[in-house]
């Protein structure tokens, strides 16, 4: 309920309709809806074409760069930006620029990889608690309880500064090991990242679970895997995309925070985190080590959390922030 | 802009003169499909000590009308037109000065009364703040005063409930104290929007009784909102039908019931199941349903459902002009015509001289169904198979409280010992108020699990010890269709996929699912062709047969229906009932038919049983139990219920009940109405203690009715006030 | 009544104890204290650096499973949470850096959220105008701002400010620092010192707490008892601060609650870049330093946090919202 949409006021207003004997008008799908929603909020557009061409740039920008992020120009170490290197290079002569697109394409990945496992990780578990009830939810909520009580940020910063590389490795050394860095990374991150928005989705589950369509559906004898996944998860992945796109934006920021530390993507990779824990020390002295870093870290998240903010309003205009009629 | 004159000026208006007059008001909203025309053209007068009931569907601009009046819509709605109160424009003043009108000169009471009132603040803060407001004066003079009103409105010992939070309350109470809101700064005007909708019916006939007296003691005159025609019956002096945003019909209520000339108007008279008509009456089928608001074609908005329709019906829209005499006087001139009259009856329709001419009346105008009767009834009742049974059944759950340290407090004895057949081919009608226990029933029967005690028994299986397949196939001969069709379909799923849905489930071909789909649409009265549309593109009616369909794909023997047409509008509501009828007969079905509606019952059931608190306190053939009520509570409940009949309910002596539904988790010990009971106050002492000890059983009153009463022949009772 | 609260704190410390001996098994088997002397140069000999582990029960030669029963007993027993590698004791190093970090978050976390608070119910009541816009796209922005790139915008502006002025009116580095012999000047430096950090959880508390409060406020606009408030004759301006703020502050005080506690591990950044030697720069150094006890500890102290938090949260809206109050 929100003034903002005049059709709530007329709370009994029919949906206009195809019926037999209704006249035909103009109905919009609900696809279209939320589109022209989305479209109307200029915040979020702007978010979208700004993730669109950083996105191009993290696939396409290694060929337009003359430099790769592992050449090192023995002309120029620690150089001002100049014509060869738009950004500058850093201390061992490596291009900023070229550095600039591997960071930002590590982060994109890895921000995407995690928002995906951890809101399916949600999505499953707390559907499956919602109908099932008894046993299996409280043993979920109480996983739940546990992963929440857990400093994640700690628990990652110990995995990830493991040195695995001795030679008394254990079965789970070598078995985590095996995966590159990054790719343990995304998988931590998104173990520790699923827990409130199962709650969400758990709690919005139990009310679409009391939803008379459920209930029909489960009177006519059908088997709960299949009432889950064709009638509950399809009814809150309103939820679910807001979910995952605010999940990327947290991501990258934890996935850039680590990194700042030493604890998330290692060296020779390199991740927006790695370059502005390297530039965020030296910001004063020489800037282009910290400014494009910056800048992109700052553009990326805020074009995702504008477009999360956009789908927010664009999917469920009974949101506080509803879309604007 | 001064307002001193409007509330300086107490009572300047004397009885009968014009206190509100609206003249030509539009109000149009933008939205996403283009502009919302909610209120085109409305124009009518209310005088002191009236009450004028707006009647209409969903959409057709009565509620949007309200808010206008008071200055209530966002910024971003146009109105036009004129609003006058005491003869004072007020449609173009600012928030600060429509804040002194409201509350003072003009109140409201709202539909749903829990999300109405604060949620943090005392009822009485409330009530206070609107006494204060207007009338500035010591804050224990304030709460004095809130505790009187509180009296006022019959809420028991007010001194302690003016400091209960709303949620303490229940609905029926939160209503009588937002009518003590509204009545607190002696109002000239109250607006009453659908007050008694979120109500049961003893609850609603309390209300109603409360905002009678409340007008009595303020002279107010009083717009009463609504869509039920039997509130209007006994409470509207004048009636103004609304369709489409525009006064269809306009008149006195006895004009408007017994004269009714414009189609709409008769169709929805005729399509009103009434307690009090002995025989199955057939009802009108308006097919169709309201037109949305945006993008009206021209013509009369009622003009695709209505059978009279002619030519220019589709082209013109008609004025809203008295139809009495030969001459088409034209009602309405505009704002400042001296002429402008509402007094008369007044229709807008091109064809209201034919049905004035004619009498018609509308099983003339509508197509009726007759009762279809099904070879089953030919054969007597015992020797049909049963299908249901229910034994001793009881449900009881923990009663859980408090969010910060949740814990089981006690037992909601939710069903309490009930027993009830269905044989084949009958409907047996469960009614009863909420909380009630009758939707807890039905669970019961749908749930396929062991009861806290008793025996359920379908088709001679007890579902709750069968398992895997042999579950599945019981699961086929018992079907439910919901309450609310909408919410009772999938929105993504297209109409095939719905209705085939239970069909793949019990492992039914492509070929025969595709078949049967298409034979069950027709079944129903739907197109065939529009099985891939969404039931988001039908209407309300089309969407409830569409779950019938889906409850009949699988050849069920027993349909259970949750009150399948509480949710829709009136006029689609026959419609439906008449299908359920058809299909009966036709399919040799067996109906549980649950609802709180007496009157749909009475025209669907052939058995009834009417719970309270858990218990079925009277049972039986339909017609014993509605002729002759034995039961207290049966009693109090079919006097409370509106009959669209404005003589009737003028006439009418209404049993009205003390307070609310006990708590089903504490209830009363001995019989369970007793603390309500308006016959036992009118016993001898020394009987009543067997009511207080003593639960009363099922007693035979008649060949086929039961009576859980001790005293079932007792027929006085002690009246209390509301 | 009181058999409830009980469950609820045993539940808890059943949470907190499988919680705190996951991390334990965790840290011990992955950090590694003998790299700190391996390297070191002169060598060590082998012997010494396993003596010494094993006094500090660090030794990786020990099973996992007996350094664990050591540790919990000395917990459970002597309330000894083990020893640093280098720096001695865990469980004073941890009791000194609470205050630091409370010294440091009190004044900007709460003044930030007050001022969010102010900010997103001011912002819903002005919806699309040009001021709600601005504010609204500003707090996004600063949502979207990692904090570590905060702090050094604002150090980089600072000390701009202080070479343009000539003045060392900002400090960066740790709590105090030359303190003036001027009368108060011991309150000037610690004012100083932390202004900037200070306006950091400002900036960043206000952010978030004004999107969560605009959101709530725009619900209650919307809800059905502000149209009953103006029905009686409110104008709408009291209406909305009189029953939509109050209404939409209840579930403002269940993150309030829960975020004041669990800012002492949040301020982690603020605290490394401005080198405050509180408990969010520990968890940092205790594992960079490899030091499993510190780790852990730490780790415990938030868990406590956060149960703390929740349960702050559930009176808040007790004491908030009466339909929740215990009759």
């Amino acid at each position: 309920m929100s003034t903002n949409n005049p059709l709530e006021l007329i709370d009994e207003m029919p949906t206009p309709t195809h019926g037999a004997n209704a006249p035909t008008s103009k109905r919009l799908s609900r696809r279209q809806l939320v589109v022209r929603r989305f479209l109307r909020n200029k915040t979020a557009v702007l978010g979208l074409l700004v993730l669109v061409v950083m996105a191009l740039l993290a696939v396409f920008g290694p060929l337009i760069s003359a430099w790769d992020y592992r050449d090192v120009d023995r002309t120029a170490f620690l150089s001002e930006p100049d014509s060869r290197h738009p950004f500058g290079t850093t201390q061992s002569g490596v291009d900023m620029f070229a550095l600039t697109l591997r960071g930002l394409s590590k982060s994109l990945v890895i921000g995407l990889a995690v928002a995906v496992i951890s809101t399916g990780i949600a999505a499953v578990v707390g559907a499956f608690a919602a109908y099932f009830g008894g046993w299996f939810e409280r043993i979920a909520l109480w996983v739940i309880d546990l992963l929440l009580v857990v400093p994640s940020f700690l628990i990652i910063a110990i995995m990830m500064s493991a040195d695995r590389s001795g030679t008394n490795q254990s079965g789970f050394d070598r078995f985590v090991s095996a995966a590159p860095q990054w790719i343990v990374l995304v998988v931590l991150l998104a173990l520790f990242g699923w827990m409130l928005a199962a709650r969400v989705v758990r709690s919005l589950s139990l009310s679409v679970k009391e939803r008379e369509y459920v209930q029909a559906a489960r009177f006519m004898g059908i088997p709960a895997p299949v009432i889950i996944v064709r009638h509950i998860l399809p009814n809150i992945s309103s939820l679910l995309i807001i979910d995952a796109t605010l999940n990327v934006a947290a991501a990258i920021l934890a996935e850039t925070s680590l990194s700042f530390f030493g604890f998330g993507v290692k060296p020779p990779d390199t991740s927006l985190g790695v370059l502005l824990g390297v530039g965020a020390r030296q910001a004063t002295t020489f800037p282009w080590l910290f400014v494009p870093p910056a800048v992109t870290v700052v553009l990326l998240i805020l074009a995702v959390n504008a477009v999360g903010d956009g789908l927010r309003d664009a999917l469920d205009p009974t949101s506080g922030s509803g879309g604007r009629v | 802009m001064t307002t001193a004159t409007t509330s300086a000026g107490r009572r300047r208006t004397g009885a009968g003169d014009v206190v509100l007059s609206v003249r030509d008001l539009h109000v149009t909203f933008p939205s996403e499909a283009g502009d919302v025309r909610a209120v085109r053209g409305l124009d009518f007068d209310l005088r002191a000590g009236e009450t004028m009931a707006i009647v209409g569907e969903s959409g057709s601009g009565k509620s949007v009308t309200s808010l206008a009046v008071m200055g209530l819509h966002p910024a971003s709605a146009q109105i036009t037109g004129s609003v006058r109160l005491h003869g004072e424009e007020i449609l173009d003043r600012d928030d600060a000065a429509m804040s002194k009108l409201r509350g003072k000169a003009m109140s409201m009471v709202f539909q749903d009364p829990l999300s109405a009132l604060t949620p943090v603040y005392t009822v009485g803060d409330q009530i206070v703040e609107a006494i204060q407001l207007h009338r500035p004066m010591p804050a224990a003079q304030a709460w004095k005063e809130a505790v009187e009103l509180l009296d006022l409105v019959g809420i028991p010992n007010p001194q302690a409930r003016v400091r209960s939070f709303p949620h303490e309350f229940s609905g029926g109470m939160r209503q009588r104290a937002m009518i003590a809101m509204a009545i607190a700064n002696d109002p000239d005007v109250i607006i009453a929007d659908e007050p008694t909708t979120a109500l049961d019916v003893t609850i609603q006939a309390q209300v109603l009784e409360v905002l009678k007296r409340a007008q009595r003691e303020t002279g107010a005159a009083v717009i009463m909102i609504t869509h039920d025609l039997g509130v209007v019956a006994g409470m509207a002096d004048r009636v103004t039908v609304m369709y489409a945003g525009r006064p269809v019909e306009q008149g006195s209520v006895d004009d408007i019931y017994y004269r009714p000339q414009m189609p709409y108007t008769i169709g929805l008279l005729g399509s009103v199941p009434r307690l009090d008509a002995a025989e199955r009456q057939p009802l009108a089928t308006v097919e169709g349903n309201p037109p949305s608001v945006v993008n009206l074609p021209p013509g009369c908005p009622f003009a695709p459902r209505c059978p009279l329709a002619e030519e220019q019906c589709w082209t013109t829209e008609p004025a809203l002009v008295e139809h009495s005499g030969s001459l088409a006087r034209r009602v309405t001139a505009g704002p400042d015509s001296e002429a402008a009259t509402v007094a008369g009856h007044a229709a807008a329709c091109h064809l209201a001289d034919r049905v004035v001419r004619d009498g018609l009346r509308y099983t003339d105008i509508f197509p009726v169904a007759e009762h279809a009767w099904s070879a089953l009834e030919q054969v007597p009742r015992e020797q049909r198979q049963p299908v249901l049974q229910i034994s001793g059944l009881k449900r009881h759950y923990p009663l859980m409280k408090g969010a910060v340290l949740r814990r089981r407090v006690g037992t909601v004895y939710a069903v309490d010992g009930i027993d009830l057949e269905v044989r084949e081919g009958e409907t047996l009608g469960l009614v009863g108020e909420s909380g009630c226990g009758k939707s807890t029933t039905l669970m019961e029967v749908l749930n396929f699990l062991p009861p806290t005690d008793g025996t359920i028994t379908v088709l001679g299986k007890n579902p709750a010890a069968l398992r895997g397949r042999a579950r599945k196939e019981l699961r086929r001969d018992l079907q439910i269709v919901f309450q609310d069709p909408m919410a009772s379909l999938d929105p993504r799923m297209t109409v095939f996929d719905l209705i085939a849905e239970p069909l793949k489930a019990h492992g039914w071909s492509k070929a025969d699912t595709a078949a049967r789909v298409e034979e069950l649409m027709a079944t129903v009265g739907l197109d065939p062709s529009h099985v891939n549309r969404y039931p988001g593109q039908f209407s309300g009616g089309q969407r409830q047969r569409i779950g019938i369909a889906r409850a009949l794909a699988l050849k069920p023997k027993l349909l259970v229906l949750d009150e399948p047409v509480s949710a829709l509008d009136v006029s689609i509501q026959a419609g439906v009932i008449n299908l359920l009828d058809q299909l009966k007969a036709e399919l040799g079905l067996s109906y549980l038919f649950v609802a709180h509606d007496l009157a749909v019952i009475r025209h669907i059931a052939d058995r009834v049983a009417v719970m309270y608190l858990g218990s079925i306190v009277e049972h039986g053939d339909v017609d014993q139990v509605y002729d002759n009520p034995r039961h207290p509570y049966t009693q109090a409940l079919l006097s409370a219920i509106p009959i669209p009949d404005p003589e009737t309910e003028r006439t009418r002596e209404r049993i009205l009940l003390r307070g609310e539904l006990p708590s089903p988790a504490d209830p009363p010990s001995g019989c369970k109405f007793r603390t309500r009971c308006p016959r036992k106050l009118a016993l001898p002492e020394s009987d009543q203690e067997r009511c207080v000890t003593e639960p009363p059983p099922l007693l035979p009153v008649g060949t086929d009715h039961t009576s859980a009463c001790h005293f079932n022949d007792t027929d006085r009772h002690v009246d209390v006030v509301a | 009544m009181g058999r409830f609260i009980l469950r609820r704190l045993l539940n808890y410390a059943v949470l907190l104890f499988v919680a705190i001996s996951l991390t334990y098994l965790l840290a011990a088997s992955q950090l590694n204290p003998r790299s700190l002397w391996e390297l070191a140069n002169p060598p060590i000999p082998a012997e010494t650096i396993e003596s010494s582990l094993r006094s500090k029960n660090l030794s990786d030669e020990v099973p996992l499973l007996q350094r664990y029963w050591t540790w919990l007993t000395g917990v459970l027993l002597h309330w000894d949470w083990g020893e640093a590698p280098r720096t001695g004791d865990v469980g004073p190093e941890i009791a000194r850096r609470i205050g630091v970090s409370i010294r440091l978050i009190t004044i900007g976390s709460l003044g930030g959220i007050a001022l969010g608070v102010l900010v997103g119910a001011w912002t819903a009541t002005k919806q699309y105008k040009i001021s709600d816009r601005t504010i609204t796209f500003l707090a996004l922005a600063i949502f979207s701002v990692p904090v570590f790139v905060l702090i050094s915008v604002v150090q980089v502006l600072a000390t701009n400010f202080n070479d343009a002025t000539g003045w060392r009116l900002f400090e960066f580095v740790g709590e105090t620092g030359s303190v003036g012999d001027y009368p108060g000047a011991v309150l000037v430096d610690r004012i100083q010192h932390l202004a900037l950090p200070t306006l950091v959880l400002v900036l960043a508390n206000a952010a978030f707490f004004s999107r969560i409060q605009r959101n709530l406020m725009l619900d209650a606009l919307g809800s059905d008892f502000v149209r009953t408030a103006r029905a009686k004759g409110l104008p709408r301006r009291r209406a909305v601060m009189k029953h939509a703020l109050r209404t939409s502050l209840i579930p403002t005080g269940t993150y309030f609650a829960f975020s004041v506690a669990t800012l002492f591990l949040g301020s982690t950044f603020v605290e490394v870049l401005f080198s405050f030697h509180g408990m969010g720069e520990y968890a940092i150094t205790s594992i960079q330093g490899q030091d499993v006890h510190g780790a852990v500890a730490v780790a415990a102290f938030g868990g406590v946090c956060v149960l703390v938090g929740a349960t702050l949260s559930d009176f808040m809206v007790a004491a908030l919202d009466p339909r929740v109050r215990v009759s």
